[in-house]
């Protein structure tokens, strides 16, 4: 149901995101400085940090939130510019949120049809008068939503009310709704906090699932664990800069990484020193 | 599904009106009217302001209900399409400017299929004015503007009539021509030969067509596309943004439509009363129209419906009964002010016991049933 991209097989494909030198500052503080960052197609990858590394704040500027100082953006190796949120969406970024952000006094099933609008073209005549144009796309935008709902399997909830939902479904509702717009590139802000060892384990196996469909999938997460175990690639944030990128084996040996989650004085050799002098 | 329905449906909760609901509200609906005259034509009038307020609801539940922006000068809309066929079907025109009253030297009679459309597109217009300043405004912030604006309306009516005099200030706009269908002039009598029906159940139908219309229209738009980006911004702004909704269209559309409802509106109160001032407008209108979908269930078209009925006729019934408790105390108790009381009781009551509305929004979808249908034709295609 998740077309696969026929440009896996090209030789050089482009990178589905690929970004160069965003800076971002908030008044006097450098929240992001000179970013590059390249997602290989059709790949997991994990963008990890201690907090107040600036991931949110990257997530926000490639999705359209904040506006970026400075950058270059591309998507499928054409110019993008974040600069209106629904035309990153229509670009085909999708992304969802870390504390969670659904239509909650309506229905599931329309949490997902909502979804669909970017994709879609009836108005409001269209409406009115109901159209058969109008009625074939409802009736395609129900079925896809339907099919999308039962791919993340909480279709059985379809007609409930998205704030009745329990949180680890609130969390596949979010990347049911975000893959309603057909994206290059699904964006998943923290989708594993507050959720318990088997929805964790349940998460996993969906990202994977969403991955070997053929999406590329940007996997922002403080699990370091689900990181680990899901991404190709990882990319590590601190203070606002890139200080690691690589396999999960190549980041968690890096001693950047080390010193950016341990601190300075956890580096063993320096730490046994300290001590004795 | 059903088995999923039935257990977890609330026991306060009313369901949505079923199929023999509706066909007994329309029957009732029509009947009406001549249940009313016994009592006399004056109850008629009553219900015909009613259906009024239920287009005014249903315009104002398009821009709070759905699209969840707090607009407190709604009655602005209304004020511009009743103004607007004022002028295009009285006097007023033609005796403030000698060139329009050579153009029509029978007077400016515009007829119904032009000034209806006009005083709708107007209105419209004057909705997408308010919308696009406000569009980055929420909440509180943005009911203060709209409260400004329909002010604002309300005092350029009272004073247009210097230095050119086009509304003719508090005096107010007169004999404003009464509707015409199909050359039938609602204000007389239409003699049947075997009974005649007075010129206020004549009007009631119309408007009882326009509102059915509106609600087809209203519950249409409701389940379209454009309907729920609606829902989507009045849950939340960033998602439905994010979800690559354009979210200033759809609002300026919401505005848009919302006012074509309130200048449709409009244009009938001037030609059933011909006669429209400044008056009729003012901020206590807004909050009554705001109050009626509060009341009903925002956002869900029968408990608008029920709203606004209720909102309209509460305050003429209790005329009936601010009478005799009047005459109990001795005439110390003022009617009017007994009016306004019974209904801030009744409406403080109806809130504390029910705060979602009279008739809320079911907890399940409706749409429920139509897509498993259409799940169905899918598995036989």
């Amino acid at each position: 149901m998740l077309e696969t991209h026929p440009s896996t097989v090209e030789i050089n494909p482009p990178p589905a995101l690929s970004v160069k030198g965003v800076c971002k500052s908030f008044g006097g503080l450098q929240a992001l400085k000179d970013i590059d960052l390249n997602i290989a197609q059709g790949t997991i990858h994990g963008l990890i940090g201690p907090n107040g590394a600036g991931k949110t704040t990257f997530f926000n500027i490639i999705s359209g939130l904040y506006a970026a100082d400075a950058g270059e953006f591309r998507l499928l190796g054409k110019p993008y510019k974040p600069s209106q949120v629904h035309e990153v969406a229509r670009a085909g970024i999708a992304r969802t949120f870390q504390n969670i952000r659904l239509f909650k006094e309506m229905s599931v099933l329309e949490n997902v049809m909502v979804a669909r609008h970017v994709r879609t073209h009836s108005g409001l005549l269209g409406a009115i008068f109901r159209t058969p144009a109008f009625k074939r796309e409802e009736h395609e935008i129900k079925l896809r939503a339907y099919a999308l709902l039962d791919y993340v399997g909480i279709e059985r909830f379809a007609s409930l009310k998205a704030k009745t939902l329990s949180y680890g479904d609130q969390r596949r509702l979010e990347i049911a709704r975000a893959l309603a717009t057909d994206p290059h590139l699904l964006a998943l802000d923290e989708p594993a906090a507050g959720m318990n060892a088997t929805e964790k384990v349940e998460l996993k196996n969906l990202i994977e699932q969403i991955q070997r469909d053929g999406k590329t999938v940007l996997l922002i997460e403080h699990d370091v664990k689900l990181v680990m175990g899901l991404c190709k690639t990882i990319t590590v944030l601190d203070y606002g800069t890139k200080i690691a990128q690589g396999s999960p084996s190549q980041v968690q040996k890096d001693p950047l990484v080390i010193k950016a989650y341990l601190g300075s004085s956890a580096t063993p050799t320096t730490e046994s020193s300290d001590q004795k002098s | 599904m059903q088995t999923q329905r039935t257990q977890q449906s609330k026991p306060l909760a009313l369901a949505p009106p079923s199929l023999g609901l509706k066909v007994l509200f329309t029957a009732l609906a029509l009947l009406l009217p001549i249940l009313l005259q016994v009592f006399g034509n004056a109850w008629v009038r009553i219900a015909d302001f009613a259906l009024l307020y239920v287009l005014l609801a249903l315009g104002l539940n398009i821009v709070v209900g759905y699209a969840g922006l707090l607009d407190m000068g709604y009655v602005a809309f209304f004020a511009v399409g009743a103004y607007m066929y004022a002028l295009l079907a009285s006097p007023q025109l033609t005796n403030a400017f000698p060139w329009i009253a050579a153009m029509f030297p029978d007077g400016l009679h515009t007829p119904l299929y032009v000034a209806i459309p006009l005083s709708a597109l107007f209105a419209g217009m004057f909705g997408l004015l308010l919308g696009a300043p406000t569009l980055k405004l929420r909440g509180d912030y943005l009911a203060v503007v709209t409260l400004g604006f329909g002010e604002i309306i309300r005092v350029f009516l009272n004073n247009l009539d210097r230095p050119i005099n086009i509304t003719n200030g508090p005096k107010g706009i007169g004999e404003i021509d009464p509707l015409t269908v199909m050359g039938f002039p609602l204000s007389r009598k239409l003699d049947l030969g075997f009974t005649e029906i007075p010129s206020v159940t004549l009007y009631y139908y119309l408007f009882i067509v326009l509102v059915g219309f509106s609600i087809l229209i209203c519950s249409r738009l409701e389940h379209s596309r454009i309907g729920r980006a609606w829902m989507a911004i009045r849950e939340d702004e960033i998602a439905a943004k994010a979800m690559g909704i354009n979210t200033r269209n759809l609002k300026l559309t919401a505005f848009g439509m919302g006012a074509t409802f309130g200048g449709v509106s409009g244009a009938m109160f001037a030609s059933f009363q011909g006669f429209v001032s400044p008056e009729s407008f003012s901020l206590m209108e807004s909050v009554m129209i705001l109050g009626m979908i509060v009341l009903g269930g925002i956002g869900y078209l029968p408990g608008v419906v029920l709203g606004a009925l209720l909102l309209a006729a509460l305050p003429e019934v209790l005329r009936y009964v601010a009478g005799p408790l009047q005459e109990l105390t001795g005439g110390r108790l003022d009617a009017a002010i007994l009016r306004q009381l019974l209904i801030a009781l009744a409406m403080v009551s109806v809130m504390l016991l029910r705060p979602r509305g009279l008739w809320p929004s079911p907890e399940h979808a409706e749409q429920d049933q139509i897509s498993n249908d259409d799940q169905a034709e899918e598995a036989h295609a």
